[in-house]
């Protein structure tokens, strides 16, 4: 035994470090999304026997009305996001000057993004609270009185949206300073002597420069916008009558309060299904860019 | 640089700069500002109506001690922490092995290996939410703090795979040929040359999971029921639905829970930033 650890012990050890995380990972989280697609053929109620149902949960989830309405919030929620990339861009523009006191100034600008997102919800709760809110004092400056935009089912789903760009905005911004650091000095210094300036150096010498961070960013601003779930969980609980739900939350009140574990699981396979695509040319995206750097 | 660098002599340019940047910060923590202005505010002051004057009387001290005697908060915050740090823990150490194997130990599957792992952690929480509810309750650990850690552990693995993995990768392999050369078996070379050397990678991402793992809402309440181990964004949100009217507790609550993730980015801002961006495929 020990002869045959010491001949075999420069492939077993690797061997025996890789297999904890990769048994756990693979348990916990691979199986447990392909599982998912086998329960969605499945009527279930969580506790009980499973009873194969085929493809009846999909068929019911295509003449469901409030999966359209989930549905479309999440292209909603997906439009909205694309704000961030821009709008990070344009902080990280702002702020990026070694002037002193810039270091504390830049990172309070980073602080949305460290906080939870139910504090968030709670933070923009306060903001469109209609009678007291910040929403109204602004509103109240002009004599106007502020909709109540989560209690309206045309406006919570933009609401809840906005709020969860604000830390959004803060992880582009983050990633364009550190895109904004890497430039080349030497195309910069050329663009200036050639005259350069202003909107034409940014978009003909910066940009052509920052297409990888900005990839990075629009990549992750798609994948934050199809999981979200919590701020719509905080802020509506996906009211009112359903409105401001997205699939992620459909997901979890047909589980988890209507008992209908199948019909969840074939929510979370469409979902998983739209990511999937997602993740592939992201990953795509990200090999290409690895070999084109070596 | 770009922008332009704004030179250090230009004295009155530099102010307006400042200034300006400062008003946008401003403008951009306003939301957060508003709801700190309502923590110190007295419940007396809300009442009548003064939501935004200046306070009366600060109310500081006894918005926040109400927070720890009224409100099963504190109870929150430990169990946050017994989870937090027992899983940012197991996470270092699992992703140390994965990353120092599939970055030095070329074998066939790797990659794909490592895709999973990197592709998993992209994968919406509420995919696997059903299959790992169940797992939990058939494990017996549904409602303990053991199913959050044990949750956390798996899925951040994934993510600190790919980010120890590229940082192991970038050492310089000369290390590695005279680690081998010395005869040093793996687990000699894992202990003596990358655990040395990868202290500044595990230090941001220690930051990252903690904040990650301590701010995660969803599998607090897919995976917990009580009270008593519940975390404290499960917790923040009950008390605000049992708290209505008390405004200026909630908001002492809603602090109270963003402090540790916000006062440890300022502590360790620049290992937070380097391993945000270097892990920039975090969702």
């Amino acid at each position: 035994m020990h002869r045959f650890w010491r001949r075999n012990r420069h492939w077993l050890t690797p061997t025996l470090f890789l297999l904890p995380g990769l048994i756990l990972f693979s348990m916990v989280i691979l199986a447990a999304s392909a599982e998912t697609v086998w329960i969605s053929l499945h009527e279930w109620d969580g506790i009980g026997a499973k009873t194969w149902v085929g493809l009846a949960n999909y068929a019911e989830l295509a003449d469901d009305p409030q999966f359209y309405v989930s549905l479309k919030n999440n292209i909603i929620w997906l439009l909205i996001f694309m704000l961030a990339p821009p709008m990070g861009l344009a902080l990280a523009l702002i702020v990026n000057q070694q002037i002193r006191g810039m270091r504390i100034l830049k990172s309070l600008f980073f602080v949305p993004l460290v906080l939870a997102t139910v504090t968030v919800g709670v933070v923009f709760g306060w903001v469109y609270d209609p009678t007291y809110g910040l929403l109204q004092l602004i509103f109240g400056l002009f004599g106007a009185t502020a909709p109540a935009l989560l209690s309206d089912e045309n406006f919570a789903t933009f609401a809840v949206a906005a709020a969860a760009l604000w830390p959004q905005i803060a992880f582009c911004m983050v990633l364009f300073l550190a895109g904004l650091n890497n430039l080349n000095e030497d195309l910069i210094g050329a663009g200036r002597v050639d005259g350069a300036r202003g909107w034409r150096m940014l978009r003909h010498v910066v940009l052509p420069q920052l297409s990888q961070v900005g990839f990075i960013a629009i990549a992750v601003t798609v994948i934050g916008a199809l999981r979200s779930f919590d701020m719509v969980a905080v802020m509506t609980t996906g009211g009112p009558y359903g409105s401001s739900t997205v699939l992620a939350y459909q997901m979890y009140e047909e589980s988890i309060f209507s008992y209908r574990f199948g019909y969840g699981a074939a929510i979370a396979t469409v979902l998983f299904v739209i990511m999937i695509s997602f993740i592939a040319w992201y990953l795509h995206g990200l090999i290409k860019a690895e070999r084109s750097n070596a | 640089m770009y922008p332009r660098p704004i030179r250090e002599d230009a004295k009155i340019q530099r102010a307006l700069y400042v200034g300006a940047v400062t008003l946008v910060v401003a403008l951009w923590l306003l939301p957060l500002l508003a709801v700190m202005l309502t923590s110190i505010r007295s419940n007396e002051e809300l009442m009548a109506g003064n939501y935004w004057g200046w306070p009366q009387k600060f109310s500081l001290v006894e918005n926040y001690t109400a927070v720890f005697e009224q409100t099963a908060m504190l109870r929150f915050f430990l169990n946050s922490l017994l989870i937090t740090i027992p899983s940012v823990i197991g996470v270092l150490i699992l992703s140390t092995l994965t990353g120092f194997v599939l970055s030095r130990y070329p074998f066939r599957g790797s990659n794909l290996i490592f895709a999973l792992f990197v592709g998993g952690n992209f994968l919406p929480a509420q995919v696997m939410m059903i299959p790992v509810r169940d797992l939990m309750v058939r494990l017996g650990l549904y409602d303990t703090v053991y199913a959050l850690i044990v949750f956390h552990i798996a899925f951040q693995t994934g993510f600190a795979t790919l980010f120890m993995r590229n940082f192991i990768a970038a050492l310089p392999g000369e290390l590695f040929q005279a680690a081998r050369a010395e005869g040093a078996s793996p687990f000699q070379t894992l202990r003596h040359v990358v655990v040395p050397l990868v202290r500044p990678a595990l230090a941001a991402l220690a930051i990252l999971t903690f904040t990650f793992i301590w701010n995660d809402y969803f599998w607090a309440i897919v995976l917990t029921q009580s009270d008593a181990v519940k975390p404290v964004t499960a917790g923040l949100n009950n008390l605000r639905g049992e708290w209505t009217s008390a405004w200026n507790i909630v908001s002492a609550a809603t602090i109270f829970v963003a402090l540790p993730p916000v006062v440890m980015f300022f502590l360790m801002q620049k290992h937070f930033i380097s391993g945000l961006t270097m892990g920039a495929v975090k969702g």
